[in-house]
C-alpha cells in the first residue's frame, strides 16, 4: 500500500518534471543549431548585418532586416492594440454595469480564440484593400494591415489583464476620489490608472511578447521581403514568417540554410524570453503591493 | 457641469472603442461568410485537394485535423492532469514545485513557432519520426501542456478541502482520495480545460508547418506514421494562391474551421455552467 503510494507520487513528480524538460529542450535545440551556424557565420555579421539573403548564391545573414520587419509589425499592433484595450478595460471595470460585462467579456474571448490563420486572410483579403482605397500607396501585401489586425488580436489580452490588474486596486482608493468629487474618468485615470500602473505594464509588455511571436497574419500578409525600412506601406518578411518560408520549401538538414530558421528562432526565444520575465516580475510585484 | 460632460464624453468613447473591437469580430465573420457560404457544400466536405478549385475539397484535411487533435489529448491531457495534480495536492510547499510553476507560466508565453522548431529537432530529427502524425501531435501536445496543467489546477482548487478531510478521516490513503474523492468532482472543470486547450491546438499553423506537416496531400492519414496536413494549413496553402476561387475555397474552410471551434466552445460553456450550478 505504501510503496504503491509511493510509485503514484514519483510518477506524477515526473510528469509534472516534464515542463522543465520543455524549457531544456527549446534550448538545447536552438543553441545545437545555432552555435554549428555561428561557426560559419561570425555572431556580428548575423547581428549586425543589414543584409538578410541566405537562399541567394552568395548569401548574406546579416538578421537586422528581419528584426526591423518584427518591430516594425509589433509597433503597429500595439499601437492599435493598447489604447483600445486599455479604454476597454477601463469602461469594462469601471463604468460598465455587471450585465454589460457578462455579454461583452465572452464575446473579447472569441476574439482572443479566432485561429490566427483566419485573421491572415482578413489582414490580406479585407483590411488591406479597404486602407488602400484611402493610401494609394499601400501594397499588396504590407506591414500596415497585417500590424492592425494582429492589433485587434491582442487586443483581448490587453484588455482583460489590464481589467484584472485594475480590479486589484483596492475600493477605499476609488471611494476616496468619489468623496472628494471626482468623476468617474477624474477617479480611472488619476487614481485608478496610476495604482494599477505596474499590472498594467505587466500587460503591454505581454502583448508585445505576444505580437513578436505571431506567426501566421505576417506569413499570409506581410509578404516575404526581407528589407531594412520602416515603411509600414511595402511588403516586409519578420522573424517568423522567415522561419515558415524556409520550413515550406523542403530544405536539407545539415545546411546552413536549415540552420539559419533556428538561430533566427533562437533570437526570437530570447526576446520574448526576456519580455516574458519582466511581464511575470511585474505582475509579482503589484501583486504584492496589494495582498 | 463641463467635468460630468467630460466623463460622459469618456465614457461615449471608451464604449465607442470596444463596440469597435466587437464590431472587427463581426466584420471578419461576415467578409468570410460572403467570400466562402457559396462552395460550402457536401462535395466539399469529401473531396481531396485538386489543381481545380472548383474541385477541391477538404476530406482530408479535416480528418487529418480530428486525428491529430485525438492524439495530442491523449498525449496532453494525462500528462497535464498528472503534473497539476502533483502541483495541487503533493508538491504544493516545495523548491521544485516553485520552479516548475514559474517554468510553466513561462511556457505558455513562448511562441508557438518555437514549439515547432523544437518539434523539428526532437521529434521529426532527433526521435526519427519524420513528419508524422505522431511527431505533430507530440508538439501540440507540448504546445497546450501549461494550458491543461493550469486550468486543472483551478478546478482542483475549486474542491472543498472538506471533501479530502472526509476521505482522510475515513482512513483513505492521498491517492485514494485524489482519485475517488478529489477528481470525480473537479472532472467538469478538467474537461472543460481540456476542450479549451484542444480548440487552441485545433487552430494552430506556425508549429506544424515548421515541422513540415505537407501544404499538399492528396489522402487521409491513416495512422500513427503516415503524413498528414490539417485544416489550418488547407487553408493557409490556398490563400497564399493568387486566384479568387483558391481563396474562397480557404474562405469555406475558415467557415467549417470556425464551426468546430463554436462547437468546442459551446461544449465547454455547457459544462462550465453544470459544474457552478452543481457547486452552488
Amino acid at each position: 500500500m505504501k510503496r504503491f503510494e509511493f510509485v503514484i507520487e514519483w510518477a506524477l513528480f515526473l510528469c509534472a518534471l516534464l515542463s522543465i524538460g520543455t524549457t531544456i529542450g527549446i534550448i538545447v535545440v536552438l543553441a545545437v543549431e545555432t552555435f554549428a551556424f555561428l561557426r560559419e557565420v561570425p555572431i556580428t555579421d548575423f547581428l549586425f548585418g543589414t543584409d538578410w539573403t541566405p537562399l541567394f548564391a552568395t548569401p548574406s545573414f546579416g538578421v537586422l532586416p528581419l528584426v526591423a520587419g518584427t518591430i516594425l509589425v509589433s509597433a503597429i499592433a500595439m499601437a492599435v492594440a493598447l489604447p483600445m484595450g486599455l479604454l476597454s478595460a477601463i469602461y469594462l471595470s469601471e463604468y460598465a454595469p455587471a450585465g454589460v460585462r457578462r455579454v461583452i467579456k465572452p464575446i473579447l474571448e472569441i476574439l482572443a480564440g479566432v485561429p490566427t490563420v483566419v485573421y491572415g486572410y482578413f489582414a490580406l483579403l479585407f483590411v488591406t484593400p479597404i486602407l488602400q482605397r484611402f493610401i494609394p500607396g499601400l501594397a499588396g501585401f504590407n506591414a500596415l494591415g497585417p500590424g492592425i489586425v494582429m492589433g485587434i488580436m491582442i487586443l483581448p489580452l490587453v484588455s482583460s489583464l489590464s481589467e484584472d490588474a485594475m480590479q486589484g486596486v483596492p475600493r477605499g482608493l476609488r471611494e476616496g476620489a468619489y468623496a472628494l468629487g471626482a468623476t468617474r474618468m477624474q477617479t480611472s485615470l488619476s487614481v485608478v490608472l496610476p495604482a494599477a500602473f505596474s499590472g498594467i505594464t505587466a500587460a503591454f509588455i505581454l502583448a508585445a511578447s505576444r505580437a513578436i511571436g505571431e506567426t501566421m497574419i505576417v506569413a499570409i500578409a506581410a509578404g516575404q521581403q526581407p528589407r531594412l525600412t520602416l515603411n509600414p506601406l511595402v511588403p516586409v518578411e519578420t522573424m517568423t514568417a522567415y522561419i515558415v518560408q524556409v520550413s515550406l520549401g523542403d530544405t536539407p538538414q545539415g545546411t546552413l540554410e536549415y540552420r539559419t530558421i533556428f538561430a533566427v528562432g533562437m533570437l526570437l526565444f530570447l526576446g520574448t524570453f526576456a519580455l516574458n520575465l519582466v511581464s511575470a516580475w511585474l505582475r509579482e510585484r503589484y501583486r504584492e503591493v496589494y495582498a | 457641469m463641463k467635468r460630468r460632460l467630460l466623463d460622459l464624453g469618456f465614457q461615449a468613447l471608451a464604449l465607442l472603442i470596444l463596440l469597435l473591437a466587437l464590431g472587427s469580430l463581426a466584420a471578419l465573420i461576415a467578409d468570410v461568410w460572403s467570400d466562402g457560404a457559396s462552395r460550402l457544400s457536401w462535395s466539399f466536405m469529401t473531396g481531396f485537394p485538386s489543381r481545380r478549385a472548383a474541385d477541391a475539397g477538404i476530406y482530408h484535411a479535416l480528418t487529418g485535423s480530428v486525428f491529430v487533435i485525438l492524439v495530442t489529448g491523449a498525449l496532453a491531457v494525462p500528462i497535464g492532469v498528472a503534473s497539476a495534480i502533483y502541483l495541487e495536492e503533493y508538491g504544493t510547499r516545495s523548491l521544485v514545485a516553485r520552479i516548475i510553476e514559474i517554468n510553466i507560466t513561462n511556457l505558455a508565453a513562448v511562441p508557438s513557432i518555437i514549439y515547432g522548431l523544437l518539434g523539428l529537432g526532437l521529434f521529426v530529427r532527433a526521435m526519427g519520426m519524420g513528419r508524422s502524425v505522431l511527431a505533430g501531435a507530440s508538439t501540440l501536445a507540448l504546445l497546450v501542456l501549461p494550458v491543461v496543467i493550469l486550468a486543472t489546477r483551478e478546478a482542483l482548487r475549486a474542491v472543498p478541502p472538506s471533501i479530502r478531510e472526509g476521505s482522510y478521516a475515513l482512513g483513505a490513503t492521498k491517492w485514494q482520495t485524489v482519485w475517488f474523492q478529489v477528481l470525480p468532482v473537479a472532472l467538469p472543470g478538467i474537461l472543460t480545460g481540456m476542450i479549451l486547450a484542444l480548440s487552441r491546438a485545433i487552430g494552430e499553423t506556425a508549429p506544424l508547418i515548421s515541422i513540415g506537416a505537407l501544404t499538399f496531400v492528396a489522402f487521409a492519414p491513416d495512422g500513427l506514421w503516415s503524413p498528414f496536413t490539417v485544416l489550418p494549413i488547407q487553408i493557409f496553402n490556398w490563400v497564399s494562391r493568387p486566384q479568387v476561387e483558391f481563396q474562397a475555397n480557404a474562405a469555406a474552410g475558415i467557415l467549417v474551421l470556425l464551426a468546430l471551434l463554436l462547437t468546442m466552445n459551446a461544449a465547454a460553456i455547457w459544462l462550465r455552467d453544470r459544474y457552478q450550478k452543481k457547486l452552488s
